[in-house]
């Protein structure tokens, strides 16, 4: 039972089902793995005794023949769900030592079906960050090469998953934070319809983009976690979608009308954005995505040229719009009720302003000032309002591309992983390399990472997926037919193959 | 791509405006902070004047996606009720992370003298 760290979530549950190992063996071999791999930076708060305690319940319900498709399995959080057993910190200084009074739904839907957690995953501060480079609690390194950046927000969620910690993680997306660090890690990643996942318990970045999703090896896996994760929360979420949750395990195993065995995506039309592959694509990110576009053409889907043509625009809009959210959100950081407060301060603006200077990092500042102008009087209709009415344009673009297609695909990001350390100091080249990930997250449309080979220096490519609203068992089958013909989602970094 | 334009740089941020939005946002930041920012700042509002070029007369503005989901997607409010009881345990488990708290009370600096 060497390879167990390699089974995935689906695969693990069979096992645990069949007798042939228990969650408690599982769990363990994971938490080991975890605790060898600290260099990595993935973790941030391992709960070996929560976790086993958790194993052993699982062990006893799996032996009194309980149901429950996760019942068993290993994963862990990113540190912007609540959580009751463990400190949330949303990897800011500010929130160092948090205890939640409750359960983020998310973190709650997956215990109740039976998951267990591990612990929580570094990201960038307040999920503010495309390198993980911006935690207060150090960076996370991408285990196909380890002087190099996972992506992020959701960083610590795609290395672990990658490194082969844990089978599957949460995380979330506000402007790519799953799909981004899932293509430089080489994982899967969906970021469901912005509503499908409730956010109650998330730790808020920008209320009208964040969304919650899974990321795991295979779309499978994927959609074994949706299907727990997603669904209404009407008490709780006032933007939580009122649709029925869905099995998109079962979803993605039914054929497609006119499909047949070797023509699984038979009449798919994949949409092609021509703004998606300019020249700002760098050639080793253009050849992967070519050569898996002709893979779905040889699954029977059908490509269509398509125009997103306020692409470019969606960087400008987003950093208006994001920036305004955070600045109002993050006003609730006040050194009164929660988190940080300074050690010495006069009075209580002096209060505010100390713990707020020392508790926020340099991105979320930079952020917070940005929406601060952005509302600020005399400048609210220039640049939020008009951000706002570019967004709508931006939504109507999508709705007229899916005339014509079913799915829109491309690449997930300009580049694969840079080198820690390479962008650190220029904020903008880090917004820059946002622009394919930013319009889909101000639509609200479901979008995914899909592993789709490598490029330079041996590092992953992914290709993005698109879908219209609450297509995600399409999304997800698209990227299951493609993941039965190909392997880069079973590529293991060399550094952690054993 | 051209990152500042000319009409950026005549209505770029400066200092004292840095240090009004800090004041506004309740940052305290030393003076390099503030330069350092107000150019970051600059760079990023050079990408935002391609806005400008863009007609959005008679648009809505798109505050929420579930606006651009059509009629199926309505957002709602719940009952204005308190959805959590108002016992000592709940407001110890609230309060349990909170920098400074007696008897069940927000403890902040003197703001009557």
């Amino acid at each position: 039972m060497s390879d167990m760290h390699d089974w995935g979530v689906s695969e693990t549950a069979r096992q645990l089902r069949s007798k042939a190992v228990s969650s408690v063996e599982v769990t363990t071999a994971l938490l080991a793995r975890a605790q060898a791999n600290e260099a990595l930076g993935s973790f941030l708060h391992l709960d070996v005794e929560g976790a086993l305690a958790q194993a052993k319940q699982a062990d006893a319900q799996l032996s009194a023949g309980a149901q429950g498709r996760l019942l068993g399995v290993a994963l862990a959080h990113k540190d912007v769900f609540v959580t009751t057993g463990m400190p949330t910190t949303a990897g800011s200084q500010m929130l160092a030592g948090y205890q939640s009074p409750f359960n983020a739904t998310v973190v709650q839907r997956l215990a109740d079906a039976g998951a267990i957690s591990l612990g929580k995953l570094n990201c960038d501060e307040f999920a503010m960050g495309s390198g993980n480079e911006n935690s207060a609690y150090g960076p996370v390194r991408n285990p196909w090469d380890t002087t190099r950046v996972p992506g992020g927000s959701s960083g610590g969620s795609a290395a672990a998953v990658a490194a082969r910690l844990i089978p599957a993680a949460t995380g979330t997306d506000t402007g790519g934070s799953i799909r981004q660090p899932a293509s430089f890690c080489g994982i899967t990643g969906i970021k469901p319809t912005y509503g499908l996942c409730s956010r109650y318990g998330m730790v808020a970045f920008a209320s009208s983009l964040d969304q919650a999703g899974a990321m795991a090896r295979t779309a499978e896996d994927c959609a074994w976690l949706l299907s727990a994760m997603a669904g209404p929360d009407i008490d709780r979420d006032a933007t939580s979608l009122d649709v029925p949750a869905r099995d998109y395990a079962a979803a993605i195993a039914v054929p497609r009308a006119g499909a047949t065995a070797d023509k699984p995506l038979h009449g798919l039309r994949v949409g092609l954005p021509k703004e998606f592959f300019g020249e700002g694509v760098s050639p080793d990110v253009q050849t992967a995505v070519q050569s898996a576009l002709q893979q779905l053409t040889a699954l029977g889907a059908v490509l269509v040229d398509i125009t997103l043509p306020r692409t470019e625009l969606s960087i400008p809009v987003y950093y208006i719009i994001a920036p305004a959210e955070a600045s109002s959100n993050l006003s609730r950081f006040d050194g009164v009720r929660y988190g940080h407060r300074a050690a010495e301060y006069g009075d209580l603006i002096d209060m505010y302003q100390k713990t707020r200077s020392e508790g926020f990092g340099d991105e979320v500042k930079r952020r917070i000032l940005m929406g601060a102008y952005v509302l600020s009087h005399g400048y609210y209709d220039a640049y939020y309002l008009k951000a706002q009415k570019i967004r709508r344009l931006i939504a109507n673009d999508f709705q007229s591309a899916f005339q014509s297609c079913d799915v829109i695909a491309g690449p997930v990001a300009p580049t694969v992983a840079w080198r820690l350390g390479e962008k650190a100091n220029d904020p903008v080249a880090n917004y820059l390399a946002d622009i394919f990930t930013l319009s889909s997250s101000l639509a609200g449309l479901p979008g995914m990472s899909v592993p789709a080979g490598f490029g330079e220096g041996g590092m992953p490519v992914g290709l993005q997926l698109v879908g219209n609203y609450l297509k995600e068992d399409e999304l997800l089958q698209t990227a299951h037919q493609f993941q039965q013909m190909t392997s880069w989602h079973d590529a293991m970094p060399k550094e952690f193959s054993v | 791509m051209q990152l500042v334009s000319k009409k950026a740089l005549l209505m770029a941020l400066h200092s004292e405006d840095m240090r009004r939005l800090a004041r506004l946002a309740r940052l305290d930041l030393p003076e390099e902070a503030q330069t350092a920012l107000a150019g970051q700042l600059n760079t990023f509002f050079g990408l935002v004047e391609q806005m400008n070029a863009v007609d959005t007369d008679g648009l809505e503005p798109l505050a929420h996606p579930a606006d651009a989901m059509g009629e199926a997607v309505t957002l709602r409010l719940r009952p204005d009720v308190a959805s959590e009881p108002a016992t000592e345990a709940v407001r110890a488990a609230n309060q349990r992370s909170a920098p400074a708290v007696e008897r069940g009370l927000y403890l902040v600096p003197k703001v009557i003298e």
